[in-house]
């Protein structure tokens, strides 16, 4: 059971990282729904880099690895963000449509270098790249081994914390600092914010182009870290892309309900492993029969269903976010739609 | 005078075009995909170091080549136009519905399990195709009218309800897979019916994939005229500009938000009906394949044109394919036909800048007169 928990953190963490990086642009008012093509973007340039170091180098150090991965991932969906903000923001396109344009172009991008990796090394699931993989998994010693709590919460790679350090810091930035206050302020009325004096146009990019950056870190982490440095190229980023931008509705765009909220669907999506052991803890419980609660021996099929509970759990909260019509539960006023100083 | 703080012009100023030439849009949007196709060349030539031009006979070749690929990529037109004009209508209405993918796949999921279940003969294969096809419309209109009535009653953003209901209809999909794999242990459903084909669509002049151009070439027309002429097409259009106006004229925004989005998501079920009985008779969780994103910048992109989007969609189909042949030809991998579509849809949406927009030089004379 413990390990449940586990592999729900690190999951939630991928998610996380795509999940902030997407709230520092939606609060400026830009809907980014390229968030799965930047993660892709994240994930394939922090793989391709780490490959090139480790195949260049005869002894490959880890500090260097994580500071080439980092800048490189950060960068690549940062450009990504950029894209994105040249196209909704200076040409003022439709911000859905190409948020998935990146999305589709990210990801082709992402998976043809990553099928050009995996030839490079010789064939799928080859690519080696030990090093970097260890430094992103060292974890304080003997935590894996400790007690359940130090299981739990110890036993991670730097980038668990990382997120965590982040999403507050978002939370800081973002609720007490002017610079914040302005961002917000874009993103609800950036015709009030523009006679303000505040520059509408350098606030969303810096935003858009920052959160990007963010986001692809999710991508970077689920590489390195939660697979451990290979590429398959399954659509498996695009999922979480996906689920990364209904946790920030999830969260109602506060990054520290982002972090349970992650948590909770890395939860929701590993349960499905589990459930067998809970049927037998539950009989032994109560005192049933061996026979009893068969709903809970999951076959192959029915697993499928039990998949399905992130995203039922994500439907749930619009419908009850939808329903409480709290003032601060709601998305920045402005969202999803374009400022032209001339058109008011 | 150095003291005095003067505002400086912008060196280039954007202003509104009040209208554009059609003959001029369709010449930029032509210089778009053209420079498109010189970044995609670009991008080919600095990753793999191959002749661009030579790359691009091969996907002519992959595309147009042969009169059976030729109808390959007709068959995946018509199923990107198919999706494209079920979403048509809801995206006039300006409702986000992202959930095409998961519309199509139940529509899929239906079809295939009457093709299973009703498989072995005891219908007739044509009134096994007008029941599958009533079955998808109706699972995709449910799947399409769940989260339009949540928007209607209570307004829930249905950007993500219906993105959410994607992944549903995917773990659903997976969940029959699982139980209609054949042979056991594949998890895959493989052909269904392979030996009898029933309830495969029967050869139309000769061809394969003839009925599935008829029923489309149908609903194009049908959803342009429905859209242009029809009364509930104008209440979607009132609707999308603005609710208020749709409410004072007497509309009710929420009848029309689940009836519009019924017809939506019907189509899309249609979709994999088409998919399953008239293309693949399989069904997998890559039936729908990210055309249900697709079609949303299709159906974009032709400001809901139907024709336009027949277009549009051709020339999607058409990179695909062509892409899937450089890939086999120059061992590339498929993946570069989504890099190459990336390109060239950035292209097409920074081009609607230019028509809506003109850009005016400040004139420096009157510059320094101020």
């Amino acid at each position: 059971m413990i390990n449940l928990f586990v592999s729900a953190i690190v999951f939630g963490t991928v998610i996380l990282y795509g999940a902030l990086g997407e709230i520092l642009t939606e609060k400026a008012g830009n809907l980014n729904l390229g968030v799965p093509g930047i993660m892709y973007l994240g994930g394939i340039a922090g793989l391709a880099s780490a490959f090139a170091y480790e195949s260049a180098v005869a002894e490959p150090v880890g500090v260097v690895c994580l500071i080439i991965t980092f800048v490189a991932a950060f960068l690549a969906s940062a450009l990504g963000g950029l894209i994105y903000s040249f196209l909704t923001i200076t040409l003022r396109a439709n911000q859905n449509v190409t948020g998935l344009t990146l999305t589709i172009f990210g990801g082709g991008v992402a998976n043809f270098f990553g099928g050009a990796l995996n030839t490079l090394a010789g064939g799928v699931g080859q690519i080696s790249i030990a090093a970097t993989s260890a430094a992103y998994r060292t974890s304080i010693p003997g935590m894996g081994t400790g007690n359940w709590f130090c299981q739990i919460f110890l036993s991670h790679g730097f980038m668990v914390y990382l997120a965590l350090v982040l999403a507050i810091a978002l939370h800081v930035f973002l609720n007490k600092t002017r610079t914040g206050l302005n961002l917000r302020a874009v993103g609800e009325n950036p015709a009030t914010a523009d006679a303000a004096g505040i520059n509408v146009t350098k606030y969303k990019y810096f935003a858009t182009c920052i959160g990007a950056g963010i986001s692809g870190m999710g991508g970077l982490f689920y590489t390195v870290d939660y697979i451990k440095g290979t590429w398959a190229s399954e659509g498996t980023i695009e999922a979480l892309g996906w689920l990364a931008v209904a946790l920030v509705i999830f969260a109602s765009w506060k990054s520290l309900n982002a972090i349970w909220g992650a948590y909770l669907f890395g939860f929701l999506t590993w349960l499905y492993l589990y459930v067998p052991q809970l049927r037998t803890m539950l009989i032994g419980a109560l005192n049933l029969d061996q026979d009893a609660l068969q709903i809970l021996n999951l076959t192959r099929s029915s697993q499928e269903l039990f998949k399905m509970l992130p995203y039922l759990a994500t439907i749930l909260v619009l419908v009850v976010v939808s329903l409480r019509k709290k003032r601060e539960n709601q998305p920045p006023a402005h969202l999803g739609l374009h400022y032209f100083r001339e058109e008011r | 005078m150095s003291s005095v703080h003067t505002v400086r012009e912008p060196l280039i100023r954007i202003s509104k075009r009040s209208g554009m030439p059609v003959w001029k849009s369709w010449l930029i949007r032509l210089a778009a995909v053209l420079v498109a196709l010189l970044l995609s060349g670009l991008f080919i030539l600095s990753v793999t170091g191959l002749n661009p031009i030579k790359v691009y006979v091969a996907m002519f070749e992959g595309a147009l080549g042969t009169t059976r690929k030729t109808w390959f990529t007709i068959r995946d037109t018509m199923m990107l136009l198919c999706i494209s004009i079920g979403l048509a209508p809801a995206f006039k209405m300006k409702f986000w519905n992202i959930g095409a993918e998961g519309q199509v796949l139940v529509g899929g999921i239906a079809t295939a399990g009457l093709m299973i279940y009703l498989g072995d003969g005891s219908i007739s294969t044509p009134a096994l195709l007008v029941l599958m096809a009533v079955v998808s419309l109706l699972a995709g209109a449910l799947w399409g009218i769940i989260p339009a009535v949540f928007k209607a009653r209570w307004g829930t953003n249905e950007t993500l309800f219906t993105l959410m209901m994607n992944y549903v209809a995917i773990q659903l999909t997976s969940y029959c897979v699982a139980l209609w794999e054949n042979p056991f242990g594949s998890n895959t459903v493989g052909v269904i019916n392979r030996q009898t084909k029933v309830g495969w669509f029967p050869e139309v002049f000769g061809q394969n994939f003839g009925l599935n151009v008829i029923i489309v070439l149908v609903l194009t027309v049908g959803m342009y005229v429905y859209l242009k002429y029809s009364k509930q097409g104008y209440e979607i259009t009132v609707l999308g500009e603005s609710e208020n106006t749709a409410r004072y004229a007497g509309m009710k925004p929420g009848g029309v938000i689940i009836r519009t989005m019924a017809i939506s998501g019907a189509i899309c079920g249609l979709a994999g009906f088409i998919a399953v009985a008239g293309a693949s008779h399989t069904i997998s969780t890559s039936t729908a394949g990210g055309q249900g994103f697709t079609a949303i910048i299709v159906a974009w992109l032709a400001k809901f044109n139907t024709f336009v989007m027949l277009l549009i969609s051709f020339i999607l189909a058409f990179l695909q394919k062509g892409a899937m042949e450089i890939a086999s030809q120059f061992k590339l991998n498929d993946f570069a036909s989504n890099v190459i579509t990336g390109i060239i849809l950035f292209c097409i949406i920074a081009s609607e800048f230019f028509i809506n927009y003109r850009m005016v030089l400040r004139k420096r004379k009157e510059a320094e007169h101020k």
